[in-house]
């Protein structure tokens, strides 16, 4: 009995209580942007009538508080034991949601509880993080140079991607990618990681701007874009890698001089055949005779890909050859992409592509919805125009303004100042949560912390950079903001009980 | 294991820098976006906020003595909104509306084409229909919740008390792009005065417009008032205006004169009031009111007898012998003559084969009877006498200029500046002019006719009336106007600033003597009325078709009420149709009535037409 009461005692000292502070400031400005955004010129109805969403919301945060201290009151070995059935339980409930579900606006991933609707992929995350998280501390366990280990990983990851993507909600779908960081942080080459992130910027930029013509109308902005930014990466990538501090760890003096002798000429003869070379025919392009620039970029190319490999051989030197394999990929991937999106596919089969991917958001003109967006935020100003004084959010000019483009109304009425305040909170949270990740004295809290952070960071990337016009158009909330229960509590379970499996890290050191 | 995961620890940097790169890239963005540019706040302003106008209330206008004579009427305005109407029974529509449904259907497409319609949106609400009277619109309204998506708002349209004065009053009509250049107060649609009072007074009965500032969602519906309301300006309504007409007078005026082409005018010679203001034809305001206005409008602009026209201000008549008084006056001061000068007239002027007929009378004659009698001979005499005295102007061009002066002090040959809008100056000839038309080789007997106001010498109905006033002040007129208040706003002083002629006032008297004795035993015998001494003038000015009958007069002799001058085109002699005019009105003003021996007198002068065939005016 004493001995229980001064370990309740040790968890309430051991928990995260920065974190929790946090929580809260953030949920109590989601709330008032909510109230911004669902509130009606000219109506009497109190912002806490359940009529409303601000009412509502009311509910939700209550639940999710409530919610949170349960969970801190659970043992913390609970979830350590249970993640597996916790998952197998979640994947069950995705896999049945499509056909419980009803449609709504296309998405089947709502399951109707009396009047309330839960969405079912918003619970998916904590319970994926715990599987992974308890796989990835099962003993003996190693991700460097296991790829069977990696493929489970995988496996583990991509099931909830696909049960998901089945209630046709790519946008969630997407957020699963997140869990790279983790396995970044856990031993995952940092090549795969740059290679995926390369791979999305590329078919990001290259495909939302292909359409656009640029230098003399003859070329494609995105085209031009993806190939200069191979260049750059090739370029960046022999400063990195072959420079002779990167190479000299294991090599003698002479080979060292020998090295130092290619990085030079390569590094010259690369930059010079790339961006100047480029530079040239964007020039002549311009104004003497208009031609694609991005013809002219695929020969640059080329040339500095067979300098490379010649390099390789000639210097002994492996790494310039994987820098130009890394280049024969990104353009082969690009192109590849670029030919089965624009020749392969039927025009509406490429629309549905682009709007699935966010990169063509609604159909009345390009991008209404997004500088709409873009003008509530513009016209909130240093101070913003005060709580529920925003008149772009409350008349509608912005679609889905109490959930996905709730920041909208922080940018609104509350200015640069309260978006500013927003995002350093987030900031501070996520820096925390590493902070306390790495304090784990199990890879089990190491792991899932990681998962916290970068599903976090993953939807305040998309979410506001959606908002800000910088992001494709990826229908996700933005964590404690956005309206909806689903998604409070769904973030609220990943939280908490992360916050309780910190809490017990000194127990078993004792 | 653990060496492994120690090794990886610097990856923590690499993630928590991924993190912070996210939010300065995201901070500088919003930096950017809120506080590089106002374009944004623009554009956010322009979305929601609608600014309504709200229309004042034009001021109303009334006669001096109370009697209103224009006020607003509310009339309606049909709107649609596009998006709403459909399923609505079209026929049922049009047979409430009065229209046909091919101006239905013609006008459903005009709303649509943005090109005539830039406004257009099938969520809000387009004018459909304007000015309906409240007979119309009542029908409507009875059947409106049959006609969903068919709206109405409420304007104001000008209606008149009586069919009289309508070129004081003028009328209201759309702004045209020269008006909106010209003062950023009015928008398309406008409404402004166009004519009359309506026009010169229009800044005072405008008012203020006051605009409310609504907010409109993404569909451009109107979502109610934006701050409650604090930003909007409430509209100031525009200020009533009293005129100095006395409507009765007016009416007599405009009875008197009907089927013939002229004018009278009368002002109240101590204020410079004007009292009645006739031009004939005239036209009924009545009809120039909402949708007809164009029709009737036009149809008035194409009439041959110019009844939109402004007689008593814009029409340039030769004064004829009521210009005699003015000369009388000036020779009196210029001391030419004296009142007991005496010049002979043997039916007419003589002097070196120059003749100026002149009627049976006695003779030599002093100026008193002279006037009395309208000897031409006189007047010509004193104006030789004037012109070829080289003792007292060195030149001939020197004495024109001295009489010119006198002329223009007298409020000949410069507009008086009347508050009404299109008055003409006249025509007072001066030696520059002579100059150049006889190529400077001229004299008095070249001018001789200018004596005797003919000639050169072009008048306005309200400047012989004014001369009347002048007379009957001895010496001094107040411009003549025809607003007498303005609604808590004091009138110009150039309404209530006497201004004094270039001749003493005891000439005056000599004169006043003159037009007395023209009553009394004269040319203006008819004139007469046993209750007080009328004062008057006849004229009867050559033209090239019949003489214009002419009269200028004042009553009573002393503390004068009323100073008058009718004008009756091809009219014949001033006896004929001037005087009895002219003793009709002053009887209607000063007793305030008409006695049955003057209705009757009246009635048979209304009877009497004048055939104006296709006679040059």
């Amino acid at each position: 009995m004493q001995q229980d009461s001064t370990r309740k005692k040790s968890i309430i000292g051991s928990i995260d209580w920065l974190t929790i502070l946090l929580y809260l400031i953030l949920l109590a400005m989601g709330w008032m942007s909510i109230c911004g955004a669902s509130y009606d010129y000219g109506s009497s109805v109190s912002l806490l009538d359940l009529s409303t969403r601000s009412g509502m919301q009311v509910v939700w945060i209550g639940t999710a508080v409530l919610l949170g201290a349960i969970i801190l009151l659970l043992d913390d070995r609970m979830f350590d034991t249970f993640a597996y059935i916790i998952y197998a339980a979640l994947m069950v409930l995705l896999l049945v949601t499509p056909f419980l579900a009803r449609d709504i606006k296309g998405s089947h991933s709502w399951i109707k509880i009396g009047s309330f609707s839960l969405q079912s992929a918003e619970f998916a995350k904590f319970a994926t993080s715990l599987a992974i998280a308890k796989f990835m501390s099962s003993y003996g366990f190693q991700l460097q140079g296991s790829l069977k280990n990696f493929a489970i990983c995988f496996l583990i990851i991509a099931l909830p991607m696909g049960l998901i993507v089945m209630q046709r909600e790519t946008g969630s779908a997407l957020v699963y990618t997140s869990f790279f960081l983790m396995l970044y942080r856990e031993g995952m080459p940092g090549s795969i990681l740059f290679a995926g992130v390369s791979a999305v910027i590329y078919f990001v930029v290259g495909i939302r701007f292909a359409e656009d013509m640029v230098i003399g109308d003859t070329t494609s902005l995105g085209v031009f874009a993806v190939e200069t930014l191979i260049m750059v990466f090739v370029i960046g990538m022999i400063v990195v890698y072959c420079s002779p501090s990167a190479l000299t760890s294991n090599r003698p003096s002479g080979e060292a001089r020998n090295a130092g002798q290619a990085y030079r000429s390569t590094l010259l003869i690369t930059t010079l055949l790339c961006l100047g070379g480029m530079m040239i025919a964007a020039l002549v392009s311009k104004y003497i005779y208009p031609f694609d620039v991005t013809m002219v970029q695929g020969a640059l190319l080329g040339i500095a890909i067979v300098y490379l490999v010649y390099t390789a051989i000639a210097s002994h030197i492996i790494r310039y050859f994987y820098i130009a394999l890394f280049a024969i990929g990104s353009l082969g991937f690009f192109f590849s992409a670029h030919t089965i999106l624009y020749k392969v596919l039927e025009p509406h089969q490429q629309k549905r592509v682009l709007v699935l991917l966010g990169l063509q958001d609604d159909p009345k003109g390009t991008g209404y919805n997004v500088i709409q967006a873009q003008i509530a935020i513009g016209s909130g100003g240093l101070e913003g125009k005060g709580f529920l004084n925003g008149t772009q959010t409350k008349l509608k000019y912005v679609p889905e303004q109490a959930t996905d483009f709730i920041f909208c109304t922080v940018g609104e009425e509350q200015g640069f100042i309260g978006s500013t305040a927003v995002l350093v909170l987030f900031l501070i949270m996520l820096l925390r949560i590493i902070h306390v990740a790495e304090r784990q004295p199990y890879a089990f809290g190491r792991v899932y912390g990681y998962c916290v952070f970068s599903i976090l960071l993953f939807h305040l990337l998309i979410n506001v950079g959606m908002v800000l016009g910088l992001m494709p158009v990826i229908g996700i909330p933005l964590p404690f903001f956005s309206y909806g229960g689903s998604s409070l509590w769904g973030f609220t379970l990943l939280l908490f009980i992360f916050l309780r499996i910190d809490a017990g890290r000194n127990r078993l050191q004792h | 294991m653990e060496n492994n995961s120690h090794q990886l620890e610097y990856r923590k940097y690499v993630l928590g820098f991924a993190a912070i790169l996210i939010v300065v890239l995201y901070v500088l963005r919003l930096f950017v976006l809120q506080l590089t540019s106002d374009d944004y706040k623009t554009r956010a302003d322009s979305n929601a906020f609608l600014k309504r106008i709200q229309f004042p209330a034009r001021g109303a206008i009334s006669d001096r003595n109370g009697q209103l004579l224009v006020y607003n009427q509310p009339a309606y305005d049909i709107l649609v909104t596009m998006r709403e109407q459909i399923g609505v029974d079209t026929l049922d529509l049009c047979e409430t509306l009065g229209i046909d449904t091919a101006w239905y259907n013609r006008r459903m497409v005009e709303i649509k084409d943005r090109n005539r319609n830039p406004g257009y949106s099938p969520h809000t609400q387009q004018l459909f229909m304007s000015q309906l009277s409240t007979e119309e619109f009542s029908r409507f309204q009875e059947k409106m919740f049959r006609f969903p998506g068919f709206y109405f708002q409420k304007r104001t349209i000008r209606q008149y008390t009586t069919g009289h004065a309508a070129h004081i009053l003028g009328d209201v009509g759309e702004v045209s792009p020269k008006d909106i250049e010209d003062d950023s107060y009015y928008r398309a649609g406008d409404y402004i005065g166009k004519l009359g009072v309506e026009r010169s007074y229009e800044r005072q009965l405008r008012g203020i417009k006051g605009t409310e500032i609504l907010l409109r969602d993404v569909h451009g519906r109107v979502k109610g008032s934006y701050m409650e309301g604090a930003y909007d300006q409430r509209p100031i309504p525009g200020k009533n205006l009293t005129l100095s007409i006395d409507l009765d007078l007016q009416a007599l005026g405009e009875r008197l004169m009907q089927g013939k082409l002229g004018s009278i005018v009368a002002i109240e010679p101590k204020t410079g009031e004007i009292l009645c203001l006739v031009s004939s034809p005239s036209y009924d305001p009545r009809e120039m009111v909402g949708r007809q206005r164009g029709k009737k409008h036009q149809e008035l602009s194409q009439d041959p007898m110019k009844p939109l026209l402004n007689r008593a201000i814009m029409g340039l008549y030769p004064p004829g012998s009521t210009f005699k008084t003015s000369q009388a006056l000036t020779f009196l001061e210029e001391g030419i003559i004296s009142p007991q000068t005496a010049y002979a007239c043997s039916h007419g002027f003589h002097f070196k084969g120059l003749k100026v007929g002149c009627h049976g009378h006695a003779s030599p004659l002093p100026l008193v009877p002279a006037i009395a009698t309208s000897c031409n001979g006189y007047f010509c005499w004193g104006l030789y006498h004037m012109f070829s005295n080289r003792t007292k102007y060195a030149t001939v061009q020197e004495a024109m200029t001295r009489w010119k002066d006198h002329m223009v002090a007298m409020g000949f040959g410069y507009q008086l500046g009347v508050d009404l809008p299109g008055e003409k100056r006249g025509m007072i000839p001066n030696a520059d002019f002579y100059d150049k038309a006889y190529r400077g080789s001229w004299n008095g007997l070249t001018v001789i006719s200018i004596s005797i106001g003919q000639g050169e010498v072009n008048l306005t109905p309200l400047q012989i009336a004014n001369l009347g006033a002048t007379i009957a002040n001895r010496g001094w007129f107040i411009t003549p106007h025809i607003v007498k208040e303005i609604q808590d706003e004091p009138l110009d002083t150039l309404y209530t600033r006497r201004r004094y002629t270039r001749v003493a006032s005891t000439h005056y008297e000599t004169i006043v003597a003159g037009m007395a004795k023209a009553v009394e035993g004269g040319t203006c015998r008819q004139a007469k009325n046993t209750n007080y001494v009328v004062c008057g003038k006849t004229g009867t000015a050559q033209n090239r078709g019949h003489d214009h009958s002419v009269f200028m007069g004042f009553a009573p002799r002393e503390n004068p009420q009323i100073a008058i001058a009718v004008y009756v085109e091809n009219g014949g002699w001033g006896a004929t149709f001037g005087v009895p005019f002219g003793a009709l009105m002053m009887e209607q003003y000063l007793t305030g009535h008409l006695s049955e021996e003057s209705e009757r007198k009246a009635q048979s002068l209304i009877d009497r037409t004048i055939n104006y065939g296709d006679a040059a005016r």
